[in-house]
């Protein structure tokens, strides 16, 4: 199985599954803090390619990460959203804190 | 048999996580008849994912339960109701409130309300202390597809 958190100099991807809900948030979350403490980070790049569903289980997921980041001098962008998710991320308000591209 | 308009079905499961996804999937299978479209299926999808993660979370405290939902399609109107019977709510427009959650520290975005009734064309919340929660939505699907048949 490929891994879901790919180190790259100071940037770390993050591999979104194909369903961001409660379930799944909450092991991403668990493993992006995990990469988090061993490694020094400057910008989480979630990359939404795979991804046909989210819910608010993962937009907490996200503003989660976006304030851990921003603790530690960091950001989080969000990458490869399709038209679905970024509506999502459009309803939520989360694009003020977030990048997304 | 008579055809009528009318097509109801019900379903009750566990407060598992896991039951979020098959609560989701079961309605929107059940759905189908209507010929919906891509986009009315995932806005189903999402606002029962939202309702069932707050029975899970909020309504039973991640314990173990029953969650009941009942969907019933009229022409082509579908509606849920999604049933709980955990703490309920004790101030249902406050709990409505956009970025309003009581579980910060679980990383709840409180956007869960705010996204059934974005995606669902009414929704109302009947919910008393100690007498659970009910979440009745509809939405109209299938228009422009095919008729009902």
């Amino acid at each position: 199985m490929k891994e879901i958190c790919e180190k790259r100099g100071n940037k770390l991807y993050v591999t979104v599954p194909i369903e961001l809900d409660h379930v799944e948030a909450d092991q991403l979350r668990q493993e992006v803090e995990r990469m988090l403490v061993d490694a020094v980070i400057r910008e989480v790049i979630f990359d939404f390619r795979n991804t046909v569903f989210m819910d608010s289980s993962g937009i907490g997921m996200l503003m989660g990460r976006q304030r851990s980041m921003q603790q530690m001098g960091g950001c989080v962008r969000v990458i490869h959203a399709g038209e679905r998710i970024q509506r999502i991320l459009e309803l939520s308000g989360v694009y003020k804190v977030i990048t997304i591209n | 048999m008579e055809k009528t308009n009318t097509n109801e079905m019900m379903i009750e499961f566990d407060s598992y996580t896991c039951n979020e996804a098959f609560a989701r999937v079961a309605v929107a299978a059940f759905c189908t008849q209507l010929n919906p479209t891509l986009e009315e299926v995932a806005d189903l999808k999402t606002a029962v994912s939202e309702a069932v993660t707050n029975a899970i979370i909020h309504a039973y405290d991640e314990k173990v339960e029953k969650i009941r939902i009942i969907c019933k399609i009229v022409a082509h109107d579908m509606y849920i109701t999604v049933i709980d019977h955990g703490k309920g709510i004790p101030d249902v427009d406050k709990a409505m409130e956009p970025l309003y959650t009581t579980k910060p520290q679980l990383e709840r975005s409180g956007m869960g309300f705010a996204f059934m009734e974005a995606f669902m064309d009414e929704i109302t919340v009947v919910s008393e202390p100690g007498k659970g929660t009910q979440v009745h939505m509809k939405k109209r699907v299938g228009i422009g597809t095919s008729p009902f048949v």
